[in-house]
């Protein structure tokens, strides 16, 4: 198993990270840094393209792969171009919960609907922490933010079960309570041919964590009490949601032009 | 040949969140009383030797800043 300074040598740049204390984003990092690594892949072939946010913090600059800092949303639709120019890059999409189901929700969708070899890691705090703690399309119902001082009047989005029935390869939630199953799933991820989508629920101790009078432990623990690997449990599901062989986009294309003799 | 569990901090990396102390699930850790450059309480080795190595500090720690590492005991292989 690599050590965590083996981790901070060869994966991690510019550290400490800007992030707050005990904040989950760090632990994604972390996650992912091990899954690279025990799924044997080389950093020179991993590219990772983020939005705008908090967790478009965690590649860009933190790890030290190819990283493309994009706008707003974007970074299924900037990744779903990287990989058709290469397909030999291992394509990776750190994107908050706002960016990839909010602002980049139809992205989000056609990157599923066209199943493009891409992992797309939604780290899922339940606001736009970065501006601070705006309600997203993630906010629980009845749930307290900045611009929602009396409750979440709406209701949130099941974001793993939409890019499932959006055509998926692979779908899966995870907490980051769950750091050995995260791990697992994200090297699953990367071998999946396909789009595969990784939802995180990560803690949010300052812009959430505060609001409700919770540190970052307390969050962590609330994850662990009311998640459940059993999908008829009335708690949170965690766990894969869908493993599918469908035609892949890159594959595709790439047979078309054999087909018409292009090169 | 026998392997001592060496812990190893990095004080100015950590940011004092406590997960680390939270999740050893034989409480080898504890709160520091004194601050590092952050102006943060970084952990401390309380008892080592309660420490199995499950290395679980190391994987929920969101800094990188704490190691669990398996040395060789020098003094025994030299006998």
């Amino acid at each position: 198993m690599i050590t965590a300074e083996e981790i901070r040598e060869k994966y991690v740049r510019n550290h400490p990270s800007p992030f707050c204390p005990g904040c989950g984003g760090g632990m994604v990092l972390n996650a992912m840094s091990r899954a690279v690594e025990s799924a044997g892949i080389d950093k020179k072939d991993v590219v990772a393209v983020s939005g705008i946010g908090c967790a478009a913090w965690i590649p860009s600059p933190h790890w030290r792969v190819d990283t493309l800092h994009t706008t707003h949303g974007r970074a299924v639709a900037f990744a779903s171009g990287v990989k058709i120019a290469d397909r030999d890059l291992e394509v990776m999409v750190v994107s908050g919960d706002g960016d990839c189901a909010g602002i980049g929700g139809n992205h989000l969708l056609h990157g599923a609907r066209n199943n493009i070899d891409l992992n797309v890691i939604m780290v899922n705090n339940g606001l736009y922490a970065m501006t601070g703690g705006q309600v997203a399309p993630t906010t629980e119902h009845d749930e307290k933010t900045l611009t929602t001082p009396y409750g979440n009047p709406a209701s949130s989005f099941e974001v793993a079960e939409v890019v499932k029935a959006a055509g998926a390869s692979h779908v899966a939630r995870w907490t980051t309570y769950h750091m050995k199953e995260l791990v697992k799933e994200v090297e699953k991820a990367v071998d999946t041919k396909g789009f595969s989508f990784i939802e995180v629920l990560a803690q949010c101790p300052t812009r959430k964590g505060k609001k409700e009078g919770m540190t970052g432990i307390e969050m962590l623990e609330w994850y662990k009490e009311n998640t459940s690997k059993d999908q008829d449990s009335e708690k949170m599901y965690v766990g894969t949601f869908c493993d599918v062989e469908r035609p892949e986009l890159t594959e595709e294309i790439y047979r078309q032009i054999e087909r018409l003799g292009g090169e | 040949m026998s392997e001592r569990i060496e812990i190893k901090i990095d004080r100015d990396m950590c940011k004092g969140c406590g997960i680390c102390i939270k999740y050893c699930p034989k409480e080898v850790l504890a709160r520091s009383e004194d601050l590092n450059q952050y102006d943060n309480h970084y952990p401390e080795v309380v008892s080592a030797d309660k420490c199995i190595s499950c290395r679980r500090c190391e994987l929920y720690c969101p800094d990188f800043a704490i190691e669990v590492k398996e040395v060789k005991d020098e003094k025994e292989e030299k006998e």
